[in-house]
């Protein structure tokens, strides 16, 4: 669906040249819910942009819909912008206009008129719950209505796909909640590819299937959400995902205890483990740091724990074989 | 007390001052708006930047703009011959009026337009808008207060520039005050007409602020 490959963007300034994209190369399938996440000035908002080529990038190809957006000539470009639905940050609407002309523009733009224009915003104001507010002006509307009225703008062409740029990141938690949920329940009714970038990680954690970590221009690590939540390889990501997390502290732990991360995925999560193990094998388990919660609606829980008193080993071999993942962390001192 | 007073001249004059006002106004308008978008378009980092046309541009507007009112007119005097065919009257005093006012008017459209926000702009490419569309769907109305703030502002100074143009003989209440009330010490005259022009300011404020106020919805 969206392919960049060798995406290489460098901003001159008077201080010199800076590279804010590095050979980025990206895939994202149909119907996927890609997050992109990393700090400010990570390259995030530039790597966004170029996928509908708000910024041309120096070198590289960009591909959406087996279109290389870069040979597009500037009419074929508006086209394909039209079925690239965007949202933003700070809503960008257009406070002259009330909702329902907001939600019309882009089909306004494409030279669209009369009852099918008046039609398809009454739907998409309605799909919304939005309906009420259509003759309001944004200045009239809650962040999390404005973001709405957003997304409904953005769906007005019926995208293929949907960008997402820090969307959630001006909204309180409760209203940051509601947008995901509609985003997923978007994605799952019209198989909506989103492409979401986002300084927030729980953001990922509920809607993304796959993630991005961009640090400095260059992607250091990329799969599955549930792989790099759970067991993040480069430092950056860890040190994302550490953010807000109380990180154990390895000298309360009993004296010569053994420590052992436990990851547990899906319905095991839910099961009595530990402590069977525990009971058949002999060995006492003290709790340091845990985490129960859901990855994109999958279950997941993961421990640290510190065994005592018993074989350890043993302990680890039959976690092992009843799934749950062990990383040792060495011995408490 | 108003024994100077010739109320039919003072009627006539009013009428050409409003004339003057009026056409001068309509064709500021009418050049200022374009090349206020101009000059924002080709400003850095903008849709069409281009640092020489921007330069070329903001070089004519300054000149122009700092130029006295008075030396303005009289420089422009072969040019308004040129164009309308008489340097007298309101006719005559129409070009020398939007030379001068446009320029000002332009930089105040600029001004408003560099005041809506880069997300409209950047939401609008996104939607697959051309620079043209972009310009007159979203940037003119979302600017739209300060541009009629602006023509406020600008009408506002083209009073007291008619009343200018008066010395080159463009006739109005202007012209009025300097012949009668000032070089024969008709005071009456003078009063009548300043107050005249008085009244005539806060009713173009008003208009102006309503305006304003209609097409306002932050």
């Amino acid at each position: 669906m969206i392919r960049l490959e060798g995406v290489t963007k460098r901003f001159k300034s008077a201080a010199g040249e800076r590279v804010a994209l590095d050979a980025i190369d990206l895939s994202v399938k149909p119907g996927q819910v890609f997050g992109v996440v990393g700090r400010s000035g990570a390259g995030k908002s530039t790597l966004i942009r170029t996928i509908n080529l708000l910024e041309r990038p120096d070198a590289g190809r960009v591909v959406v819909d087996g279109q290389n957006m870069m040979d597009l000539a500037p009419a074929e470009l508006r086209a394909a912008r039209r079925r690239i639905g965007m949202i933003f940050q700070h809503f960008n609407l257009l406070n002259a206009k009330t909702i329902a002309e907001n939600v019309a523009f882009p089909l306004r733009l494409e030279g669209r008129s009369g009852p099918e224009v008046d039609r398809r915003v009454a739907d998409l104001l309605e799909r919304l719950g939005l309906a009420e507010h259509a003759r309001k002006h944004p200045s009239q509307l809650s962040g999390g209505q404005k973001q709405r009225v957003g997304i409904a703008r953005a769906l007005a062409c019926e995208p293929h796909v949907l960008l997402c740029d820090e969307a959630t990141s001006a909204l309180d938690p409760e209203t940051t909640d509601e947008i995901l949920t509609l985003l997923d329940q978007l994605n799952r009714d019209l198989n909506l590819t989103v492409v979401l970038i986002t300084h927030q990680m729980e953001v990922v954690r509920r809607v993304c299937d796959r993630v991005a970590v961009l640090k400095d221009g260059r992607v250091v690590e990329e799969g599955a959400t549930a792989d790099v939540f759970l067991h993040p390889q480069h430092a950056a990501t860890r040190a994302m995902l550490a953010e807000g997390e109380e990180a154990f502290d390895a000298s309360l732990a009993p004296a010569g205890g053994r420590l052992a991360r436990l990851t547990f995925r899906g319905s095991s999560t839910y099961e009595p483990e530990l402590s069977r193990v525990a009971r058949s094998v002999g060995v006492d388990y003290s709790i340091l740091s845990g985490r129960i919660s859901r990855i994109r609606g999958e279950p997941y829980g993961q421990l640290v724990v510190a065994f005592t008193g018993g074989d350890a080993e043993a302990a680890v071999s039959q976690l092992t074989a009843r799934g749950v993942r062990v990383e040792g962390l060495g011995e408490a001192a | 007390m108003l024994d100077n007073i010739d109320w039919i001249e003072i009627g006539r004059a009013t009428v050409d001052t409003l004339l003057m006002l009026g056409g001068s106004l309509a064709l500021t308008v009418l050049f200022g708006v374009p090349l206020g978008v101009l000059l924002y378009l080709s400003g850095k980092g903008r849709l069409a930047a281009n640092p020489v046309l921007n330069a070329v541009l903001s070089f004519v507007v300054n000149v122009l703009r700092s130029v006295p009112f008075i030396i303005l007119l009289i420089v422009m005097l072969p040019v308004t011959v040129l164009l309308v065919g008489t340097s007298l009257g309101v006719a005559g005093a129409i070009p020398p009026l939007v030379v001068g006012a446009a320029p000002f008017y332009a930089r105040l459209v600029e001004t408003a337009l560099r005041e809506v926000d880069k997300g409209v702009v950047e939401a609008t490419q996104a939607m697959g808008g051309s620079t043209f569309q972009i310009v007159t769907r979203a940037l003119l109305p979302e600017a739209m207060p300060g541009i009629i703030a602006g023509a406020t502002v600008t009408a506002i100074a083209l009073v007291s520039y008619t009343a200018m143009a008066g010395v080159v003989g463009a006739g109005g209440l202007g012209d009025l005050a300097i012949r009668f009330g000032y070089q024969r010490f008709q005071t009456d005259v003078m009063v009548v007409t300043v107050v005249l022009l008085l009244l005539l300011v806060q009713l173009l404020q008003m208009i102006g602020d309503r305006l304003v106020t209609a097409v306002s919805h932050r």
